[in-house]
């Protein structure tokens, strides 16, 4: 088992990147995923800050996995991740106070998002360190990058913009739909259906 | 405040700003419980019930500990409230489980597995933090609190009637599950955003 933690680990790093994307494949976090991709800036911010609070609190729990009785073992989770919450909120309200404002609550509701739990649950509690961070780097590298490619064709067809900056030609009339609540489902509706379509399509082409 | 005030407040929880259709809390279970009009019916009243006696116990304890205790000490205790949260909810979600299993044993069964899965319905922890985030006096946040689960309980149940329906029809493979449902519920949040003309 010692001889293939490093494969075991790299491999958990990848299957978080694609085939078990958080987003994508297992469906989860889909509140902060709705909510804050209108712009790409938001949605790094949020990947970011998510990613954070996973890494350090798969690596609490998998370094306190012998002391944690299973039946309080979700209170201790959640405690342990509303804790990091608590530091990631602080930090982003001082040092990007505008990103903050933009996101609300959706710092602190990082608290109940079940893709930490999740990792928690499935991974942490159950392996050693080194690979429950490569599964938190994996499933938050992942969760970032739906939420770019979210946050990308939203800002882009909605304010013809990337980051802030206009890129779209002139003339370009905003889908001003996009970035409001309806923009939010319909986008991540069609980046679900083209992945299943690739997955699909893969899966076929490999059995053929 | 007056009373017309207290409806306004409502029907904008409820209907204008819907927790799940234009603010994004609690996708989770409105993707995933959605299959069954009763099993959403279910899940929509738990939510309701266990959302309004949150918002009053977090309310309570934020208003009557944090403040006066922080204002004794002369600290800031603000940064200790998402702890306070988390921990109410999932113990409000526990005792709310043990009465019903003791004294309405038929309603225990009926809500089933959804009780326990509350504790991580961002619906519930949204709303006590939006309640601290607009500073709401107790009124307000009860009448919020309750608006919002009822909001819920609206969307997903009407999710769910969609859904028994969509079975039967023939959508491609790729698109099955989760993709049709997600376009369902843009199309959803369009016609929800209409009620917005009623705010006026």
């Amino acid at each position: 088992m010692a001889n293939d933690n490093g494969n075991g680990a790299a491999a958990q790093f990848k299957a978080g990147v694609w085939s078990d994307n958080p987003v994508l494949v297992q469906l989860l976090g889909m509140c902060p995923t709705l909510a804050i991709t209108n712009s790409v800036e938001n949605a790094l911010v949020m990947g970011a800050a998510a990613t954070f609070v996973l890494v350090c609190s798969n690596l609490v729990t998998s370094v306190l996995r012998p002391l944690i009785r299973p039946h309080v073992r979700i209170l201790i989770f959640t405690i342990t991740i509303a804790t990091f919450v608590t530091i990631a909120d602080r930090y982003l309200a001082a040092h990007m106070f505008e990103v903050s404002k933009k996101l609300g609550a959706f710092v602190p509701l990082i608290i109940v998002n079940c893709i930490i739990i999740c990792r928690a649950e499935v991974c942490a509690i159950k392996n050693g360190p080194i690979k429950s961070l490569c599964d938190a780097f994996g499933i938050g590298l992942g969760f970032t990058i739906a939420l770019t490619i979210l946050g990308v064709i939203r800002e882009l067809l909605g304010s013809g913009s990337l980051l802030g900056y206009p890129v779209m030609p002139a003339g370009f009339e905003h889908w001003v739909i996009m970035v409001l609540p309806p923009g939010a489902f319909l986008t991540l509706g069609i980046v679900i259906g083209v992945v299943n379509h690739l997955r699909l399509r893969r899966s076929a082409g490999g059995a053929a | 405040m007056t009373i017309g005030s207290l409806i306004m407040l409502f029907i904008a929880a409820a209907l204008v700003n819907n927790l799940v259709l234009s603010m994004f809390l609690g996708i989770c279970p409105f993707l995933g419980v959605s299959r069954k009009v009763d099993m959403a019916f279910g899940m929509g009243c738990a939510v309701t019930f266990v959302i309004t006696l949150s918002a009053i116990v977090t309310w309570l304890l934020v208003h009557g500990v944090l403040v006066p205790v922080g204002g004794a000490m002369s600290l800031d205790l603000s940064f200790l409230k998402y702890v306070i949260f988390i921990a109410v909810i999932a113990s409000m979600v526990q005792l709310v489980e043990m009465y019903l299993r003791k004294f309405f044993p038929s309603l225990y069964t009926a809500f089933g597995v959804f009780l326990p899965l509350i504790t991580t319905n961002c619906a519930i922890l949204g709303a006590c933090l939006l309640i601290d985030m607009r500073s709401y006096n107790l009124v307000e946040a009860i009448t919020f609190s309750f608006a919002g689960g009822i909001g819920f309980a609206l969307a997903i149940t009407i999710m769910a009637g969609i859904r028994e329906h969509l079975v039967f029809s023939d959508i491609p493979k790729a698109m099955k599950g989760p993709g049709i449902t997600l376009l369902v519920a843009a199309i959803l949040a369009m016609s929800f955003m209409g009620f917005a003309g009623m705010m006026r």
